[in-house]
């Protein structure tokens, strides 16, 4: 087997080393039962050609972007990449080094960390970010329970615009550590009333941006209504990319801003691995979850990074942490903080305008389709459309036409009949004028 | 001794300062397609002024991560013995298949009759697991292994409050165990209890035994447990944990020194979750992505989060909310989308390359790693615990005892051998403990190189006279010793700009 390189003489002298006659010695402790009656029905060992084989063939059963023109969003967001990115996480020494335990031979990983830290912090608009969570949807179930340690509250109010996983995912989580979460339902026209709910019970209000249906609000109003209440706010952005061009949270009052950053640290993969997004004010630091690379100088007074404030920590405080996390997103980080490196500044303002004129053009081109309506009249790379029939049935129909039109609503609120006729639409710099008149023409023949 | 140059560099050891610090034409690594002329509609959420952003070249970032990169140290350096945490080989197949476009260039929310062959790769995964364990069913979607342990203790607690048992609220954990293992007992809404651990590294299944009662709602125990040691009662455990009615959830994370051998079902568990980014060989990634999926026995399975993948005929849906018909108990929702996708293919491709067969050579070899070296450094190390030990061993600091050497500076100066250190101080009920891991993709050569390596050190610090040399290290590394309490104490955690000043060059910062 190509992974194992002991050959069977070496095995023999090692034995002889230890002691004993066989390898199954060494496992004298497990039970004879239970290793009598294991028989697996598994194949064996495979050549490199075979996996590869094996595995193409599954992977060629779904229809790719790659091969059809999509303007799929709700969270997960196709964008290219540059090429020396992928080559850059390749790197051995940072694909295949664990979390930074010992800094001085992890100062890499280390410096990288802090560089993603401060990049996040930036562009959220925040003071104080963390080395990354699992993904946006958990990173916004650690913001509600962050906000009820800090607020010592047990009540959260999440709005209709909010991804619906993280609603999900959210919710779940605080059912067990006795945190009353409501869930306002979903809003695409934008008419929920947030600052007539506020009360002073409630720890946090979670609210996204662009929101789920795609519209741009103003939270400054509700920032200071949960302000005035002891409440904080909570932002959630599911598309990082936007934060190239519009008001960051930080600037409207936010006290913790959590996202994906999936949308630029590499392929959608299906979801996943992504890469959470966590920020807040440095006041609310010692009850921020996950990891924190910090600064500070060796022996010879030279500048260096260590994980630091570990006390939160769940190796350190163990029933008391902040969090469990432990693994966490460490080579999606770095992809993302490679990916905003590439693009700088002037880059990263350019991406963003470049979606959003791409999406601009979708727009018009769609509000001229009889049937069509645009939902928000503010949006960034992604709107909700109403449509004059069921949406699933739509997406099918341009699936069968070999276009990835959009997420149906349903998909994720199939309990919500006023949600059956709406379709989310996504454009990037990944989607050419010619893919949005097939999905025009294509939309004409289904409607 | 300080060796010092002009430029601050030291051969191929070269600083690099933050790319906010770079003197750079503040423009961009990409260019775009021009921009199509719009009308904006962004209302008054547009942004003003700069986010402060530098700008850098394609081949200046190409050079600050490639220097970046030459200061970890990583399992394609070298040998990277860190208990519990089983560095081993990264296979270049597995990050070749998972960029296939057909896996890396699909969208969670896409046509299910699009995604066809995702659903098929999720269940092949779990098909593998299931056969493996022998449990009957497995939540894929925990993101990383404490994710998973959070997984199975919340099945566990929506068993119980399904049957009537919902004021059971204590979680019994050895002292021995993973600090991931109270947190997550914590975050389930449970009490944690410390059950003791016997002279000899095992649970002390009496004590646990009297710690039983109708208020015990799960045990949790690592096995193989942090000490390196197989639970030799686990079976008796198991039996002594349904007789009270609560339910045993193992901690996989050592689940590689027993893959392939038995069926973790015949241990009678009811929950375990499996470490992707351990036994099936994903990387590591200087701190994650990893994959955390959770088997499941007959009883908790009911309760399994969504989403989960079905077969439907010949082909696949997936069930996506709590609510499905089809999974009318499943407890919610714990993650977005469907999980790790991209660490499953990645495993895939190693179990698959494996086979039934190699996956039982590999944890062969594992246990056989560790105890060569296990035998071996007893000749001049203190082993905490009688062996065989599975795959890793574990010594105290007895062996250092009156040599002014600890445990960290015995770690410390296997850095200048070129070796990462084994794991320090862990596991907590073995004084100045060192916990070495070596995984089966050794070679004999340099688990021998390793071994003279440490056996020299020993054979030093015994002198008595080395203490303030070992105190010393590392001094080969590309940083000496950082003062953690200095960045506790103040902490800096992201760039700031120099007020009233432009930020300083590289010149000055290697001058620094």
């Amino acid at each position: 087997m190509r992974y194992l390189p002991l050959s069977d003489t070496n095995r023999r002298d090692m034995l002889a080393a230890i002691g004993v006659g066989s390898v199954d010695e060494l496992f004298r402790d497990l039970p004879k039962s239970a290793l009598a009656s294991a028989k697996f029905k598994l194949p064996n060992t495979a050549s490199e050609i075979e996996v590869e084989r094996a595995l193409s063939k599954m992977a060629a059963k779904n229809l790719d972007c790659t091969k059809a023109p999509a303007f799929l969003g709700a969270g997960n967001y196709r964008h290219h990449t540059p090429a020396s990115l992928d080559y850059l996480i390749q790197r051995g020494e940072f694909l295949t080094a664990y979390t930074p335990y010992q800094p001085e031979i992890s100062q890499g990983t280390l410096q990288a960390i802090f560089e993603f830290q401060t990049q996040v912090a930036l562009i959220t608009g925040m003071e104080v970010a963390n080395a990354s969570m699992y993904d946006g949807a958990t990173a916004c179930a650690e913001a509600v329970a962050m906000a009820a340690r800090v607020t010592k509250r047990s009540k959260a109010l999440v709005s209709g615009t909010v991804h619906p996983h993280y609603r999900d995912v959210t919710a779940t989580a605080m059912r067990f550590l006795d945190v009353d979460v409501d869930l306002l339902a979903p809003d695409p026209y934008g008419i929920e009333d947030l600052i007539g709910r506020i009360d002073n019970e409630l720890a946090c209000v979670v609210v996204q941006t662009p929101g789920f249906f795609g519209s741009l609000k103003d939270y400054t109003a509700l920032a200071d209504a949960c302000h005035a209440a002891g409440a904080l706010l909570v932002v959630c952005v599911t598309e990082p990319v936007a934060l190239g061009l519009i008001t960051p949270p930080g600037h409207i009052g936010a006290d913790i801003v959590v996202g994906e950053g999936q949308s630029l640290a590499g392929p959608m993969s299906f979801g996943g691995p992504g890469v959470g997004l966590f920020a807040t004010r440095e006041k609310f630091l010692r009850q921020m979850p996950g990891r924190l690379a910090g600064e500070t100088t060796d022996e010879e007074g030279r500048r260096g990074w260590v994980l630091t404030l570990s006390t939160r920590e769940q190796h350190i405080r163990r029933e008391k942490a902040t969090s469990n996390i432990c693994t966490n997103s460490g080579l999606i980080a770095l992809a993302f903080s490679i990916h905003m490196t590439l693009l700088g500044e002037a880059g990263f303002v350019r991406l963003a305008e470049l979606n959003h004129a791409n999406t601009v053009l979708l727009a018009e081109r769609l509000e001229k389709v009889k049937g069509v309506k645009v939902i928000p009249s503010t949006f960034f790379n992604e709107f909700a459309v109403a449509l004059p029939k069921p949406a699933a049935d739509v997406v099918e129909a341009l699936a069968k036409r070999g276009i990835l039109g959009g997420v149906p609503a349903s998909r994720f609120y199939p309990t919500y009949p006023e949600l059956q006729d709406v379709l989310l639409l996504s454009a990037t710099e990944t989607n050419t004028e010619s893919d949005m008149d097939a999905l025009v023409a294509a939309l004409k023949e289904v409607l | 001794m300080t060796i010092t140059t002009n430029s601050g560099n030291r051969g191929l050891q070269i600083e690099q300062p933050l790319i906010f610090e770079q003197n750079t034409k503040g423009d961009t690594a990409v260019d775009l397609p021009p921009i199509p002329q719009v009308r904006t509609r962004l209302g008054t959420m547009q942004r003003q002024g700069r986010i402060g952003l530098p700008g850098l070249s394609e081949p200046e970032v190409v050079r600050h991560y490639t220097r970046l990169s030459q200061k970890n140290y990583s399992i394609d350096t070298g040998f990277y013995p860190l208990g519990s945490c089983t560095m081993k080989h990264n296979p270049r197949l597995n990050e070749k298949m998972a960029r296939l476009p057909g896996f890396a260039e699909i969208h969670p929310f896409q046509p299910v009759s699009t995604i066809q062959g995702a659903f098929e790769l999720i269940d092949t995964c779990a098909a593998w697991l299931k056969e493996l364990t022998g449990m009957v069913a497995v939540a894929m979607s925990p993101a990383a292994g404490a994710h998973g342990e959070l997984c199975g203790l919340l099945c566990i607690r929506a068993a119980h409050e399904a049957n009537g048992q919902g004021h059971r609220k204590v979680v019994l954990v050895p002292e021995s165990a993973h600090g991931t293992n109270p947190a997550t007992a914590a975050l389930a809404g449970y009490t944690v209890e410390a059950v003791p651990a016997t002279e000899d590294g095992h649970v002390d299944l009496e004590a646990l035994k009297t710690k039983l009662s109708d208020q015990v709602a799960a045990v949790m125990i690592t096995n193989p447990n942090t000490c390196g040691l197989f639970e030799k009662d686990a079976i008796a455990i198991a039996e002594a944990v349904h007789a009270a009615g609560a339910y045993f959830y193992m901690d996989g994370a050592n689940y590689n020194a027993i893959v392939g051998r038995l069926k973790i079902a015949d241990l009678g568990v009811d929950a375990m979750h499996i470490n992707l980014h351990k036994t099936f060989s994903t990387p590591h990634g200087g701190g994650g992505p990893g994959a955390g999926p959770t088997v499941l026995s007959a009883k908790l399975a009911p309760f399994a989060p969504v989403p989960q993948v079905v077969k439907v005929g010949e082909g696949y849906d997936a069930v996506e909310h709590a609510g499905d018909p089809r999974s009318p108990q499943a407890f919610g929702r714990m993650k977005g989308y469907h999980g790790q996708f991209g660490v499953f293919v990645r495993a895939v491709s190693y179990m698959m390359a494996l086979g039934a067969d190699g996956l039982y050579q590999a944890s062969g070899d594992a246990v056989l790693n560790a105890n060569y070296i296990m035998a071996r450094l007893s000749a001049e190390l203190t082993p905490a615990f009688a062996g065989p030990c599975m795959h890793e061993c574990v010594f105290d600091d007895r062996f250092l005892k009156g040599t002014g050497v600890s445990t960290l500076d015995f770690a410390k100066a296997l850095i200048d051998e070129g070796f990462h250190p084994p794991t320090m101080y862990f596991p907590l009920v073995v004084h100045g403990a060192l916990l070495i891991e070596p995984t089966e993709t050794e070679s004999k050569a340099s688990l021998d190189q390793f071994i003279e390596a440490v056996l020299a050190l020993a054979q030093k610090a015994k002198t008595g006279t080395a203490a303030d040399e070992f105190r010393a290290r590392p001094l080969l590394a590309p940083r000496r010793r950082l003062d953690e309490t200095k960045a506790a104490r103040k902490p800096v955690l992201r760039w700031k700009p120099i007020e009233g000043g432009a930020a300083p060059t590289v010149a000055r910062q290697a001058a620094e």
